[in-house]
């Protein structure tokens, strides 16, 4: 505590008068800074309700230190007054005391003296009156009896001007009783320690309290990625729903699996240079079902299965180039090729959340490689309205719970469908995802049974997390710009609240 | 998806009426389309070049309207309207971007018949043989010099790459020897179709037949609308080199038979046989009920060319019906979920890493050959990277080997942040492998760093047991792991797990920290992790 000394006395003052005390007026009796009173006021009121104290500020006058100077040896014009003898002084010599020059021209504009300027030596000062009255030193001395109120705002101000007197605001405090006034206080212990504990002294000491206003001390950790803080979450998503996980660790993909196994005709656009990202060095696939390829190569060509086909010439040489998968639809793929050579087909809920590539123009929300979240279901009998339902089923988990479907087109799902759901924030319809009906030229070849069918979707993981955490520059995210700052400040991520 | 733009007006006054935007808007959704923008030839022109050069522009109102890639008949504003009137109950040079694949596949010509005489011949002579006045120029050129002529063609230039280097060039005479057209580029000028012309020869020449004939019944049925007698058209006899001859257009009428009870179980309702011949023809595919059990005739028309096997059909029909019509149902199919082993573990370890004080960052697949060699002072050689063949810029020439450039790099753009920086990352890296059917396989890392004003080799060090820890691995060097010293100064280990080798942990060479742009030292661990499953 500041100092006990102040504080008790200050107690005892308190004690003994009825309405309250004023911290300046305690500080002048005590003969001590009104600091030191104020300390003692504040370190007083953290003990809880010993004292109450009101804050108070009042607007006095006080001599300036030259304004001091006067009060005690007189305005500058009066002593050059005083310093003319009745025969005159040289003005130069007048210039040389401290107070000649200011005092000569008040001086002269009170006509208390005039100059000589012909007189022989040099220009010479003269009284003009025989007697003055200093008021600007009688004004002083009223201010510094603390009788400033008796002198007019105009005349104040003019000596306020001239640098005499000051106005200051005086913060003081006035101080009552609390509701637990007591005149005795003990020292204050900081915090609880071991020794209290073991002796019981805690009982009878009394601490001082927190600051909850400040914040705590961070703690030393480390942070997951935002992005895979949503990938985490939409993996349970999956697992809650029964969906197993695909392998997808296999970034690099022939185009056999990528295209021409889900039906997307080899002079498709996505297979185009500019789109798809294909490798030089392994350039090609080497091994690849001999069977059901030539089931795959029929179906394009010629097709069957109910299928009119595409009718081109389909080249084993397209399939074989090697490409940075521009889907994780070419693992479910190999997944389903793999689930119709079971002896007896079982129904299956699959799904990946893994990178895919496109060579396409980069921009703030677009990247050359992104995730991408796949959901499929094959059985015996899937609607289009069991589609929706598990979409709406799997959004509902997502916190999107308005949903409805465009007609699109997909070169290997139909029907194909666009998922928009309603954002309240924007106040319109937004893409949120692509499902379909796998196609039948995708399927059978595969030699899956014919009644069975497969229904999928898909979204990617960049976006719901980039409007999730408020991230506008998808750089910001992903990559080594990332923001650090960023992943340590994200908080957990609950994708249904 | 391609775009359409339609003047609204004359769209409203061929579908019969005219409708607020939200309700066009509501219209397209359920039919499959997307109302993309409202605007005018102003606006486009404005928004391009300035306000100065738009003050002359029309300002009618257009529509863009974005198109599903496989509806070519939808494309022009007579296919647009004739699809959305059949669908609302009542009774163009985009295509060559779209199915003809920027005229890689096929180009088409229109001419005004009156102007040439056949037969036409169709071949191929060297560029310098080529000579005649293209469209809207006045003077001759030579194929060769057009090519250089369009070189600047902000719309041409993008379709001399296909015939540029070839020794002859495509072209088409009339009988008389004058140039119809030198596909896929230009038409000539002498045949071009203006308001006089009242006789249209339309060809399409194409390296897909296929595709070809789709285009020619596109085109055919689009422009016949406007005939003398609406839809009626002269077919044209081909004669190919081997004498064998053709006539086109097609035109081909297909007839689909397929139940009621199919649609219905694909779509998960549960309509009549009428009812849903009803909402096929609501989608320009004419149908119905042959009266035999559920059975439904459905006739494919040559401008549905999407049209190829009974699921197209069924789609049609859940699009008249309304897709947001249609009762939501849950599968019933009992699956048990399991986890991927590996996506597993690398869940569990990613949770403790950051409980171990690091923080965890996501960096691309894709890296230049200097990030994964040069600078840590490699040789590309030595990776087993495998390389991109078309990377548009030098971020994209390989798959990354190792994880621990990206984290330097990580490093490198938050200099600013508070040290020590820890960071790890537990990703895929690829290496060729040739056991594998494509040549290469994917390995799953686990990297870290730790960037401070000194090195902390035991920190990382430190990290490692942790991990082996969490592993369950103890410290020996058979049946455990163990660090043993193999390269420079003593500052660099190779870890081993069960007497196999699986990654290395040191401190940065001076000269790698320098080429990331790093001023700190810098200790690092980096192990494949798959053989703990």
């Amino acid at each position: 505590m500041a100092d006990t000394g102040v504080a008790e006395t200050l107690l005892k003052r308190i004690e003994k008068v009825d309405g309250g005390v004023d911290s300046v007026e305690v500080a002048t009796s005590l003969g001590v800074e009104h600091q030191a009173v104020v300390g003692a006021v504040k370190s007083l009121l953290t003990l809880g309700d010993v004292i109450s104290a009101e804050l108070r500020s009042s607007k006095h006058w006080e001599l300036t230190e030259e304004g001091k100077e006067i009060a005690e040896q007189g305005s500058h014009e009066a002593r050059v007054f005083s310093a003319i003898p009745p025969d005159g002084l040289p003005q130069a010599e007048l210039m040389k005391l401290s107070f000649g020059k200011i005092g000569f021209s008040k001086a002269m504009s009170n006509k208390w003296i005039r100059v000589d300027k012909s007189h022989a030596g040099g220009p010479r000062i003269f009284r003009t009156v025989d007697s003055i009255q200093d008021q600007v030193r009688d004004k002083l001395l009223v201010v510094q009896k603390g009788d400033g109120t008796q002198l007019e705002e105009k005349e104040k101000n003019e000596l306020k001007k001239r640098k005499l007197l000051s106005e200051v605001t005086l913060k003081s405090y006035w101080i009552t009783k609390g509701s637990s006034f007591s005149t005795s206080v003990s020292k204050q212990e900081t915090d609880l320690t071991p020794e209290m504990i073991a002796t019981g002294s805690w009982k009878e000491k009394k601490f001082k309290p927190y600051n909850f206003e400040a914040m705590g001390i961070a703690p030393d950790c480390g942070h997951l990625h935002p992005l895979m803080k949503v990938r985490t979450q939409f993996r349970q998503i999956f697992l809650e729903m029964g969906f197993s996980e695909m392998p997808t660790n296999n970034f690099i993909e022939s185009s056999f699996w990528n295209f021409d196994s889900l039906f997307q005709p080899q002079q498709h656009p996505a297979r185009d240079q500019h789109d798809t990202f294909f490798l030089s060095d392994p350039a090609l696939a080497h091994e690849f079902p001999l069977d059901y390829l030539e089931r795959v190569k029929r179906v394009h060509s010629e097709g069957g299965y109910g299928s009119q086909g595409y009718k081109y010439d389909w080249k084993i040489e397209e399939a074989q180039k090697n490409i940075l998968r521009t889907h994780t639809t070419a693992v479910s793929a190999r997944m389903l090729y793999k689930l119709a050579q079971q002896e007896k087909f079982t129904p299956v809920k699959y799904f990946s959340i893994d990178r895919v590539f496109r060579n396409e123009t980069l921009d703030a929300t677009h990247l050359a490689e992104f995730h991408q979240i796949e959901g499929v279901v094959a059985d015996y009998g899937l609607t289009l309205g069991d589609l929706m339902g598990i979409l709406h089923q799997f959004f509902t988990k997502l916190g999107i719970t308005k949903l409805r479907f465009k007609p699109a087109y997909n070169p290997y799902t139909e029907p194909s469908m666009e998922v928009f759901s309603y954002h309240e924030g924007l106040k319109r319809w937004v893409e949120v995802g692509n499902s379909g009906v796998f196609r039948p030229e995708m399927l059978l070849p595969m030699g899956l049974p014919q009644d069975v069918s497969v229904i999928a979707w898909g979204l990617s993981l960049e976006r719901p997390t980039m409007i999730k955490y408020g991230i506008n520059n998808i750089r910001e995210l992903v990559g080594h710009k990332v923001n650090l700052q960023m992943v340590y400040d994200s908080p957990i991520c609950l994708l249904d609240s | 998806m391609p775009t359409v733009g339609v003047k609204r007006d004359i769209l409203f006054s061929a579908l019969g009426r005219a409708y607020s935007d939200e309700e066009f808007d509501e219209l397209c959704f359920e039919f499959g389309l997307e109302l993309d923008e409202i605007t005018s030839e102003k606006e486009i022109i404005s928004k391009e070049q300035g306000d100065s050069k738009a003050s002359g522009a029309s300002d009618v109102i257009l529509y863009k309207i974005d198109v599903p890639a496989n509806r070519y008949d939808l494309l022009c504003l007579e296919g647009l309207v004739r699809g959305l009137r059949v669908f609302k109950n009542k009774k163009v040079e985009n295509m060559t971007s779209t199915l003809c694949r920027k005229r890689s596949l096929v180009a088409i010509g229109t001419h005004d018949l009156d102007t040439i005489s056949g037969p036409f011949m169709y071949t191929a002579k060297a560029p310098t043989d080529i000579s005649f006045k293209p469209l809207n120029q006045t003077k001759e050129y030579t194929a060769t010099q057009l090519m250089s002529l369009y070189k600047t063609d902000s719309h041409l230039r993008h379709y001399l790459h296909i015939i540029e280097d070839k020794p002859v060039y495509p072209i088409i005479y009339d009988s008389n020897g004058i140039v119809l057209s030198m596909p896929p580029i230009i038409n000539g000028d002498h045949s071009k179709i203006s308001l006089k012309t009242r006789n249209v020869f339309i060809e399409c020449t194409a390296t897909d037949l296929t595709k070809a004939k789709i285009v020619l019944d596109m085109m055919v049925t689009m422009f016949s609308e406007y005939c003398a007698q609406p839809f009626t058209v002269e077919e044209t006899e081909v004669v190919y080199p081997d004498g064998k001859t053709y006539m086109y257009p097609e035109l081909a009428y297909r007839k689909e038979k397929l139940s009621a009870e199919f649609i219905n179980r694909k779509v998960g309702i549960n309509e009549s046989t009428e009812r849903i011949a009803q909402l096929l023809t609501r989608m320009c595919l004419f149908s119905q009920a042959t009266g035999s059990g559920d059975e439904i005739e459905v006739e494919i028309p040559p401008t549905r060319s999407d049209v190829i096997h009974a699921c197209d059909i069924m789609e049609d029909a859940a699009i008249a019906y309304g897709f947001n019509n249609i009762t939501r149902t849950t599968p019933r199919s009992y699956t048990v979920a399991n986890q991927l082993p590996l996506n597993k573990l690398t869940e569990l370890l990613r949770q403790d890493l950051a409980a171990a004080g690091f923080t965890e960052a996501l960096n691309f697949v894709l890296c230049s050959q200097e990030d994964i060699a040069d600078k840590l002072g490699k040789k590309i050689s030595e990776t087993r990277a495998a390389h991109i063949s078309n990377p548009k810029t030098a971020e994209f020439q390989v798959a990354r080997t190792t994880l621990l450039p990206g984290l330097l790099k990580t490093l490198a753009a938050n200099r600013k942040m508070p040290l020590p920086l820890k960071l790890f990352e537990i990703s895929d890296v690829v290496l060729k492998d040739n056991t594998k059917d494509v040549g290469a396989r994917n390995s799953r890392r686990f990297c870290a760093v730790y960037y401070n004003k000194s090195p902390g080799f035991e920190v990382i060090h430190g990290l490692l047991d942790r991990t082996m820890q969490l592993l369950e691995v103890k410290v020996g060097s058979r049946e455990g792991y163990h660090i043993h010293s193999t390269f420079f100064s003593g500052r660099c280990a190779e870890i081993f797990v069960h007497g196999k080798s699986v990654g290395h942990l040191g401190v940065l060479h001076p000269d790698v920290i320098e080429r990331f742009e790093l001023t700190m030292p810098c200790s690092a661990l980096e192990m494949d992790i798959e053989l703990f499953l």
